[in-house]
């Protein structure tokens, strides 16, 4: 069980000897040290952005994206592919706009839809992929093309409606203190309440048989778990955050032709940099949630610096790769020396992660 | 080229087991052919004709493009590796093609090269990226196209350079009622059943992406094998460039726009081949490019809403892969290489007694 080792409590604080080595030794840890070396430069370039205020603005805008990569997490984790999220988000956001209308007494029916709506697709991307046996790329693409035309046809192309004040404080207000000055933006809430959730949830059964399943089916499926089920309520878990991602994505952003595009690829980004393995059975969900938020934080630091837009996928394009590979080298050079026992670095040795085998 | 053949070892008893099943290229031709049938009976009622040379020519056009990229794809996936940078590849391709020939007639073979050449450096980077760095094919892609974006964003607004009319003849010339593009395609086509089927290198790509491990303990320079799959995939992607580069008349940054990534990834699996690698065929990507290509024409000749098309695309897709993985996961047609002498440490995946996972191709 080398998840039990990862999944530890997350000390971000003064860095020992042993966190630094961990920080630098590859693996999930890469994200942690990425992500706080973003952090600095931001800082460093721009010490206001450690007042509370701009934090918490830092945080309404990254937590959409933190909530995809724990829906992301689930079904990569079981081995699979969710490519349909930002078409779902854009899809929720166009219903929630359509059917609200700006109506006040609308708005929790309207988001008891939506939940519905998510977890709809979620069970069939789920059971498309696990019972037609359709590779989950295929599934969630074509899912991906039917919302992204299904929307657009409802709508005739472009959004139409308005959303409720009430529906979107979810994603620009907070609370404990006046709107306009500090507040706990309830995003922040969202996203800790659901983080923890995740956490536990992949602590219990379902979570060992959901990595189980991620790692070998043929193994899980022969130890008795049912791998359809396992699977498909991976979908449901995405098709469920993706919802959430899309309520709080429209009370911060609104309504617009465009919103969700790209987002499934940054969601994938985001967990991959947190060190998860796409193939299944590695990761941990912490990993996956500051993957998101390196993404996001790196976006602030191209603003910082003041990169022109244009040039921003280069440095991301860049930073992703570095980011992967540098996870993926280390690991290869510590196995070489087994032979050397090395009893100051217990922390490291209590993790033999076994890198992944196959690889094209 | 039924796939018995083509994942057979070189050193298999060729003659017996080659016409013993239809093979997965097999079905999708007959698919092609149903929905040739269904869909010219469609427009027939509405008063058109699907194999008019007007309908035809856009047919075989759609092909043509979307034929290159899903061919490179092929190796690629073969590989067990997946190439998402195409869409910017062929835009790029498109540019440096028009910028390099300028509106001169005699520098029309240098604007191939610089193209091709182009392409080949990026594959060369994505393949050495995913073999050497290590990183998830996925990414890696993702990545380098990313850069590629940059790079098109940043240095180039609008339409760039000027293509010569003697290669916009390459976007416009038909013989009957075949484009000129399409034959080119399928020479490309008949060059890769070759490469697979008929050469070591071809040998190594199902070796490789069958299962790495075995491929390597058996003296096959895997990292080669995947590097040289994807420089091939990107310099189809190249040629599609150009492609475009002679039919706009210019270089177009925005193509990438197109999603010919996924959607060349959706041909590759419709055409019978395995995300997971180790099997599939170029012929049966050609037919999966033909189904796209016959659905899209239907569509316009039936004028249906352009979001609806997208609706349909998306569920004729997942409708058409799910009647493959019925079969694929079919216990008679499962490889039977690996029954016998299956190694006994769980190498992921790979040697499966039943190739049922569905996780998208790429793995660590």
């Amino acid at each position: 069980m080398t998840t039990v080792a990862t999944r530890r409590e997350l000390p971000v604080r003064a860095p020992r000897p042993s966190l630094l080595e961990r920080l630098t030794a590859g693996g999930s840890w890469t994200v942690f040290a990425l992500l706080l070396l973003v952090f600095v430069l931001i800082f460093v370039m721009n010490p206001s952005f450690a007042e509370p205020s701009s934090l918490m603005a830092f945080v309404k805008k990254a937590a959409p994206l933190v909530i995809l990569a724990i829906g992301q997490y689930f079904v990569i984790v079981s081995g699979e592919f969710d490519l349909s999220v930002g078409s779902l988000v854009g899809a929720q956001v166009v219903i929630a706009a359509k059917v609200m209308d700006g109506q006040d007494e609308l708005t929790w029916p309207v988001t008891a839809l939506m939940i519905g709506f998510g977890l709809l697709v979620g069970l069939v991307n789920g059971l498309v992929t696990t019972l037609l046996k359709v590779p989950s790329f295929i599934t969630t693409l074509g899912m991906m093309l039917v919302l992204y035309g299904a929307i657009r046809l409802w709508t005739g192309g472009a959004p139409t409606g308005a959303l409720t004040e009430q529906f979107r404080q979810w994603g620009r207000g907070g609370i404990f203190g006046e709107p306009g000055q500090f507040q706990v933006p309830y995003a922040l809430i969202v996203v800790v309440v659901l983080g923890v959730l995740a956490v536990l949830l992949m602590r219990r059964p379902f979570g060992r048989t959901l990595m189980a399943t991620g790692d070998n089916d043929v193994a899980a499926s022969y130890s008795g778990s049912p791998v359809w089920w396992v699977r498909t309520r991976a979908f449901l878990l995405s098709g469920f955050m993706a919802t959430i991602a899309g309520i709080l994505i429209g009370g911060y952003a609104g309504v617009t032709a465009q919103v969700g595009e790209g987002l499934e690829f940054m969601a994938i980004t985001a967990v991959v940099l947190g060190g998860v393995v796409l193939g299944g059975g590695r990761g941990t969900v912490v990993a996956a949630m500051a993957g998101a938020l390196t993404l996001e934080a790196l976006f602030t630091l191209f603003n910082q610096l003041g990169l022109p837009s244009t040039i921003r996928p280069v440095v991301q394009g860049v930073i992703i790769i570095a980011a992967v590979a540098y996870a993926a080298m280390p690991r290869k050079a510590r196995r070489r020396r087994p032979a050397v026992p090395p009893p100051s670095a217990a922390g490291d040795a209590a993790e033999p992660k076994e890198p992944a085998p196959t690889h094209a | 080229m039924s796939t018995a053949v083509a994942t057979a070892t070189p050193t298999a008893r060729p003659t017996s087991r080659r016409r013993r099943r239809i093979g997965s290229t097999e079905i999708v031709y007959l698919a092609l052919v149903g929905i040739l049938v269904v869909a010219g009976v469609l427009v027939a009622m509405g008063g058109g004709n699907l194999f008019s040379t007007a309908n035809t020519a856009y047919m075989l056009t759609q092909t043509s493009l979307l034929g290159f990229v899903a061919i490179g794809q092929t190796f690629v996936i073969l590989c067990r590796s997946l190439d998402l940078s195409v869409g910017y590849v062929v835009a790029l391709c498109s540019i440096v093609g028009a910028t390099t020939m300028a509106g001169d007639p005699s520098r029309v073979w240098l604007g191939v090269v610089a193209a091709l050449a182009a392409a080949a450096g990026i594959g060369l980077v994505n393949g050495l990226v995913v073999t050497k760095l290590r990183v998830n094919a996925f990414i890696a892609t993702l990545g380098v196209g990313l850069i590629v974006k940059g790079y098109l964003d940043t240095q180039f607004k609008g339409p760039a350079g000027d293509v010569p009319s003697s290669f916009q003849m390459f976007g416009y010339t038909r013989v009957g009622p075949v484009p000129i593009s399409t034959i080119v395609m399928l020479v490309v086509a008949a060059v890769g059943i070759v490469l697979l089927t008929r050469t070591r290198q071809g040998y190594h790509m199902f070796a490789v992406g069958g299962n790495v491990d075995v491929a390597r303990l058996s003296g096959i320079r895997a990292d080669r094998t995947v590097i040289i799959a994807h420089v091939l995939c990107s310099t189809c992607a190249g040629i599609a460039g150009l492609l475009i580069a002679a039919r706009f008349g210019t270089g177009n940054a925005l193509v990438y726009s197109y999603g010919l990534d996924l959607d060349s990834i959706a041909a590759v699996v419709l055409g019978g081949t395995l995300l997971l690698g180790g099997r599939g065929s170029v012929a049966g990507t050609v037919g999966g490019v033909l189904i796209l290509a016959v659905l899209d024409t239907v569509f316009n000749v039936l004028d249906v809403d352009p979001f609806f098309k997208d609706v349909l695309r998306g569920v004729v897709i997942i409708a058409a892969v799910a009647l493959y993985a019925r079969r694929q996961i079919d216990p008679a047609s499962s490889r039977a290489r690996f029954r016998s002498n299956r190694r006994r440490d769980p190498v992921r995946s790979g040697a499966r007694p039943d190739p049922t996972t569905t996780d998208g191709g790429a793995s660590a």
